[in-house]
This record gives C-alpha cells, sequence and structure tokens, in this order.
C-alpha cells in the first residue's frame, strides 16, 4: 500500500506547479490551465484523506471543485474571447485599466 | 354662577388677541388690530373687576383654581393653577386697567408706524404673561410669566430693531435679566428642596407649622435666608436694582407706551409682587430683609441722583422709575410689604401718567426728546400739561395726591424697622427730595418758559389725539384718588389697603397705633423735602436760570461723574464685557476653536486620506500583483495554523 504521504506530496508538487505557472505566464489561457492544476492538486488532496480516514465527505468535495471547475472554464474562456475582440491580445499584464 | 369660575379667561383672553393680531394681523386695518388688542385687554379687566369684588365678600381666601398638572416627576408636582387673593387680586387689577389705557394710548400713539399689528400683538402677549406670573399658584408657574415678560420685553425695546442702539437695549436688558432669572430658577429649586413642594399654599402652610423652620436671626445664615436672597437676585434683576438696574435706561429705545407699560407700571414691579408674594418666606429670614432694605434704599438715592441731571424726558423716568423700585424694596425689606405694594400702585398710576405724557410730549414734538430743546409748551398742549402736572406733584409725594400717601407709608414702614431704621429712612427722605427736584426740573424746562427749539427741529407742535388725552386724563383722577385708599389713621383714615393685604403679608397687627405725633412729624418732614425739591428746581430753572450752569462748572469732577451716570456701565464694559469679549475672540475663537476643534477635525480627514493615498497603491490594476497578495495571505493564514 502506497503511504498517505506520497499523495500528499504529488499535490503539494502540482500545486505548486500551478502557483508558479500562474506568477510566471502572461497568457490568460495559460493562467486559467494553471488554476486548473491548482484545483485539482486539491483534489487529489481531498481523495488521499478521504481514503485515509475511510470518509465519503472529501470525495463529495471533490465533485462540487469540479463542478466549479467545469463553470469557472466557462465563464474564463467566455472572457477570454470577450477579451481577446477588444485588444488582439492574450497578454493579461496589457489589461490593467481597473486600477486606482 | 361662580363669579371665579372665568378666571381662566383673564389672562387667556389676551393671548387670543396676540394670536389673532400675530397671525392674522397683517390682513387687517389698523382700526380692527387696535379693536381686537384693547378689547382683549379690556374684557380681561371687566372679567377681573368681577372677580375682584366677588373676592371681597369670600372669607375663604385664597382661591385657588387648579386646571391640571403640569408636570408630574416622583415627588415633584407642578400644577397650571391660579390663585386669587387681595395681592393678586390687585395686581391683575392694576396690570388689566393700566394696560386698557395704555392700548388704547397706542392705538393713536403708534398711528404711524411700521409693525402696528406685531406692536400689538407683542403687547398682548405681554399682558398675558404678566398675568400669568400675578395669577400663578406656584413659583414654577409664576417663573413661566416672569420668562415670557421678559421676552416681551426684549421684544418690545428692539421694536424698532433697524436702529442699532434699540437692537442693542433689547440684548442687554435680556442679558442683564438673565443674571437674575439665574438666581430665581436656583431658589426654586432650593424652595423644593426644603419644602418638598413648589405652590405657594403649600410652601406658605408649611412655614406656619412653627417649629420646622425657626426663624434665622440676623447673622445666621440658614437656608431660608439663602432662598430669600436668591429670590431677591431675581427680583433685582427684573425690577432693575442695584447693581443689575442698567438695562431699564437703555431700554427707553422702545417705544414710549411700552415704556409706560412694562418699563415702569407693571413688568418692573413683578420683583416687588415676588417679594411680597413671599412675605412669609422673608418674615424667617431677617438677614435677606436688611439687605433688600439696604439694597432698595441705595438703589433709591443713587438713581436718583442720576435723574438730577439728565436731559433726556425719558431718561430721567426711567431712572426716576429705578428709583422708585428702589423705594418699594425699602418697604419690603422694612417688613412694610403693604406699603411697598400700595407703592406699587400709586407708582403705577402716576408713572404710566408721565411716561404717557412724555409720549404724548415727543410725539406733539416730532420725535424730540431733549428736554433743554422744549419749553413752553403748556400753551400748545394744555391737556399734556395739565396731566402731567398731577404726575408730577403725585410723585413728589405733595399731599393730597397719592404719592403722598403711599411715599408717606413706605417711609413710615422704614421708620419703625428695627435695624438701622433711622438711617435708611434718611436716605429715603433725601431721596424724595431728589425726586421732587428732578420732576420738577422736567416739568418746567418740558411746559415753562420760553421754547428753545427752531422750526428747523421742530416742525408743527400739535396737541395730541383723543385717543391719546383721554388716557392720560383717567390715569391723572387714578393718580389723584388712588392714595386715598391708604390715609393712616392719624389722618382721619382707615388705612384700608394695609388691612387689606394684611393676610398677605402674614403680618401681625400694625405698629402705627400710639405714635401719632412723631408720625405726623415725619410727615411733615418728608413733605417739606418734596416742597424744598420744588423750592430749589424753581430757583434753579426759573427765578436765577444761570445757577445750575455756574453750579456745574463750580463743581465740575463731582457733576461729570452724576452725568456719566457713576460711570457704571463703563466699569460693567471693562469688568465683565471686555474680558469676556477678549477671551471669546482671543481664547475660545481663534485657539480652541481655530486651533482645537478645526486641527482636530482637519486633521482626522488628512490622516485618512494620507494613509489612504498610500494605500491605495496595492490596487495596480494587474491580476498577478492581486494573485500575489491572495497567495501571500494564503501563507500567511497557514503560517498562522501551523505556528
Amino acid at each position: 500500500m502506497i503511504p498517505i504521504s506520497w499523495y500528499l506530496i504529488v499535490g503539494a508538487v502540482l500545486f505548486l506547479i500551478g502557483v508558479l505557472g500562474f506568477f510566471i505566464k502572461r497568457n490568460i489561457i495559460a493562467l486559467l490551465l494553471s488554476v486548473e492544476i491548482m484545483l485539482n492538486a486539491v483534489n487529489l488532496t481531498f481523495v488521499a484523506f478521504s481514503s485515509q480516514h475511510g470518509q465519503i465527505s472529501g470525495q463529495i468535495f471533490v465533485f462540487f471543485v469540479l463542478v466549479v471547475a467545469a463553470a469557472e472554464a466557462a465563464v474564463g474562456l467566455a472572457l477570454v474571447i470577450a477579451m481577446f475582440r477588444n485588444r488582439e491580445s492574450l497578454n493579461v499584464d496589457r489589461s490593467n485599466l481597473l486600477k486606482w | 354662577m361662580d363669579p371665579f369660575s372665568l378666571l381662566w379667561l383673564i389672562p387667556v383672553l389676551p393671548l387670543i388677541g396676540a394670536a389673532i393680531n400675530g397671525v392674522f394681523g397683517k390682513h387687517l386695518s389698523k382700526t380692527a388690530i387696535a379693536v381686537i388688542a384693547s378689547g382683549a385687554v379690556g374684557l380681561s379687566f371687566l372679567i377681573s373687576a368681577r372677580a375682584f369684588f366677588a373676592m371681597l365678600s369670600v372669607s375663604e381666601l385664597p382661591i385657588i383654581r387648579d386646571y391640571f398638572t403640569w408636570i408630574q416627576s416622583g415627588r415633584f408636582q407642578a400644577n397650571f393653577g391660579f390663585m386669587l387673593d387681595h395681592l393678586s387680586g390687585l395686581m391683575i387689577l392694576i396690570v388689566t386697567g393700566v394696560g386698557f389705557l395704555i392700548h388704547v394710548y397706542s392705538a393713536g400713539y403708534m398711528a404711524h408706524e411700521e409693525g402696528y399689528y406685531r406692536y400689538f400683538a407683542y403687547l398682548n402677549l405681554f399682558v398675558f404673561f404678566m398675568l400669568t406670573l400675578v395669577l400663578a399658584n406656584n413659583y414654577l408657574l409664576m417663573f413661566v410669566g416672569w420668562e415670557g415678560v421678559g421676552l416681551c420685553s426684549y421684544l418690545l425695546i428692539g421694536f424698532w430693531f433697524t436702529r442699532k442702539s434699540a437692537a442693542d437695549a433689547g440684548k442687554k436688558a435680556f442679558v442683564v435679566n438673565r443674571v437674575g432669572d439665574f438666581g430665581f430658577v436656583l431658589a426654586i429649586i432650593f424652595i423644593f428642596w426644603t419644602f418638598d413642594r413648589i405652590d405657594f399654599a403649600g410652601v406658605f402652610g408649611r412655614l406656619a407649622d412653627g417649629s420646622a423652620f425657626p426663624v434665622e436671626q440676623l447673622g445666621n445664615v440658614g437656608v431660608l435666608t439663602v432662598i430669600g436672597l436668591l429670590l431677591f437676585v431675581g427680583a433685582a434683576g427684573k425690577s432693575a436694582q442695584f447693581p443689575l438696574y442698567v438695562w431699564l435706561p437703555d431700554a427707553m429705545e422702545g417705544p414710549t407706551p411700552v415704556s409706560a407699560l412694562i418699563h415702569a407700571a407693571t413688568m418692573v414691579t413683578a420683583g416687588v409682587y415676588m417679594v411680597a408674594r413671599s412675605a412669609a418666606i422673608y418674615n424667617h429670614a431677617p438677614g435677606a430683609l436688611l439687605v433688600i432694605a439696604v439694597v432698595g434704599a441705595f438703589t433709591a438715592i443713587f438713581a436718583a441722583s442720576i435723574g438730577l441731571v439728565q436731559t433726556d424726558i425719558k431718561k430721567v423716568l426711567a431712572y426716576s422709575t429705578v428709583s422708585q423700585l428702589g423705594y418699594m424694596f425699602l418697604a419690603c425689606g422694612a417688613g412694610a410689604y403693604a406699603a411697598g405694594v400700595f407703592h406699587l400702585m400709586t407708582h403705577a398710576f402716576f408713572k404710566a401718567l408721565l411716561f404717557l405724557g412724555a409720549g404724548s410730549v415727543i410725539h406733539g414734538m416730532g420725535g424730540l426728546q431733549d428736554i433743554r430743546k422744549m419749553g413752553g409748551l403748556r400753551h400748545q398742549m394744555p391737556w399734556t400739561y395739565r396731566t402731567f402736572l398731577v404726575g408730577t406733584v403725585a410723585i413728589a409725594g405733595i399731599p393730597p395726591l397719592a404719592g403722598f400717601f403711599s411715599k408717606d407709608a413706605v417711609l413710615w414702614g422704614v421708620w419703625n424697622y428695627a435695624t438701622y431704621g433711622k438711617i435708611l429712612w434718611t436716605v429715603g427722605v433725601i431721596a424724595a427730595a431728589f425726586t421732587s427736584f428732578y420732576m420738577f426740573r422736567l416739568l418746567i424746562l418740558t411746559f415753562y418758559g420760553s421754547p428753545r427749539y427752531t422750526h428747523h427741529d421742530v416742525h408743527h407742535v400739535h396737541e395730541s389725539p383723543k385717543s391719546m388725552l383721554i388716557p392720560l386724563v383717567v390715569l391723572a383722577i387714578l393718580s389723584i384718588v388712588a392714595g386715598w385708599v391708604g390715609i393712616p389713621p392719624v389722618l382721619g383714615g382707615g388705612n384700608q389697603i394695609e388691612h387689606f393685604l394684611s393676610a398677605e403679608a402674614h403680618e401681625t397687627a400694625s405698629e402705627s397705633a400710639g405714635h401719632s405725633t412723631e408720625e405726623l412729624l415725619l410727615m411733615a418732614v418728608s413733605t417739606g423735602a418734596a416742597l424744598g425739591g420744588l423750592f430749589l428746581a424753581y430757583l434753579f430753572y426759573v427765578a436765577r436760570p444761570s445757577l445750575p450752569a455756574a453750579l456745574a462748572t463750580k463743581a465740575h469732577s463731582m457733576y461729570s461723574i452724576v452725568l456719566n451716570k457713576y460711570y457704571v456701565d463703563e466699569l460693567y464694559d471693562a469688568v465683565i464685557v471686555w474680558p469676556v469679549v477678549r477671551t471669546s475672540r482671543e481664547f475660545l475663537w481663534k485657539f480652541v476653536d481655530t486651533i482645537v476643534i478645526d486641527g482636530t477635525v482637519n486633521g482626522v480627514g488628512k490622516l485618512v486620506r494620507g494613509s489612504a493615498g498610500a494605500l491605495r497603491r496595492m490596487q495596480s490594476g494587474y491580476v498577478r500583483t492581486y494573485a500575489g497578495w491572495i497567495f501571500l495571505g494564503g501563507v500567511a493564514v497557514l503560517a498562522w495554523f501551523l505556528r
């Protein structure tokens, strides 16, 4: 049996990859993908703990996260299209008008 | 029908008149306004007279009518209720009677003035408050009337408010009265604290039942003395006693009928009424009485001496009023409350007469008030002259006119006053001589000799209309006969007024028995003083007209001190007004307000703006910066939980 720490390490590494991707990439689609990676890292952690403790609630949470992630992808991609139509660019650093 | 069932209407009728004239007066004709205002007071007078004469046959006095509970809080209770006894009965007759005559007079006097309806609304409102003051059956309701008459006095002094001097005089009256009213309020608090009640019947009832409240002998200052002194502070403010008299001469800025009604006949006598009403308290506090007597005597001679050299016809009468009020307080202080109230009544008649006469002169001269520029008016204004002559003789105290009997009652009461009675009596007689001198000086300068005005000053000297002359004649008759109710036994009279008021004064039997020669002698002395004043006035202004100027140069320093009213106004300016104004301006305004308060408010604003200006830089608009902040926040939260 694979110990739980392995799952947690994989989850943490995945999460860090997502975070780093979010900070490094400028393409907004890459940012959305990074968010997906982070969410799935969390999902993995949930499932690992669920299995460890023998409780179903962690797995139910994963379903909710998947639903939210799907909705987020739908809205996010719609925004990406709207943004591209306006600016002919997917660079998030060029969308900085909403500030002080 | 119960003759007292309409008691509440006596003050309410003028209130209705004030409301009608105040609200609809703009759309009414001058005749209608005058009829409504005078009619309201006239009706009040009729009801008062009916109640008064019905009261004479009632043995159970006072008649108390409680209409509703005004304030109820714990043990404290104040009712809205009226009390009719001999003292308040006499007062309502004076207020409504003289008030009615002055309303009629005003109809003629104010005929050419703007704000006719405003004037009558104020005047009616004044009568309402004055009647509330004298009819009230407890100290708090009396205070309501007290404040109300002060308000109306303020409004009427500043009636010509576009004139700065009038507006200032109104303010001065209001502020000085506030000092006195403060004393009155404190007195009411002390009365409640001591007696647990504030209605007259209750307070005096508790005083009467003996051992709980012993008489506080001289030098033994107890709570009753404190109450008495605080009440007198209030009285001194309202009744213009030293050192709070300064507002009354300035109050002459108001229309002359107002000076007659408010600043001579009624409102300023409210203090005397209050002291007489509180006789039961004062009889237990001889120390307070001594203070009243001394202040009264000092005011009487002090104001009379200022009156000697005044040149404005109304100012002479104003100082005379202050002096006569001093007389009334002197009497009350000596324990002769009935004599004080007697003098109050006769003074109301002859001083109202003199003021209205002066108003008639001013009216006829087109606004001129300087007696140095008058002269010879007895030919042009015969009726004004005749009535003014009656008033002058009455106030001078020459028998058999009203002033003689009341002044004599005062002096006789003072003579019998155990503490310093003889000294105070001497002061009173000298003041009487002064009074006689300045009044005959006024009479001679105004009505005798040859005219000193030029046609440049005065266009057309004329006698006043009938509506002004009839009140003058009525008041002149009253000034002659009013004294006859107080003829002392030594002259064969019954001195009815003293017996009439004895219950309210809580007096024991009169002391006048057995001193007939002494009393006659004193009468002769005071009459001699009055005639001496008359003779001096004749000497100075008829026989040897150069004498006053010669005397003025000879005793120049003294003359200028008196002419400048002993520099009391200047002293108040320097000691009170100037420091208050300077402190307000330099400290309260320029430091406390500008620096402390404005600085705090503006400082808070600046602080918020500055810190917000720095913090808003966080809102860069870059998505990844926000993500960074969220990440750092997450790390911080995690670190907190994992610590």
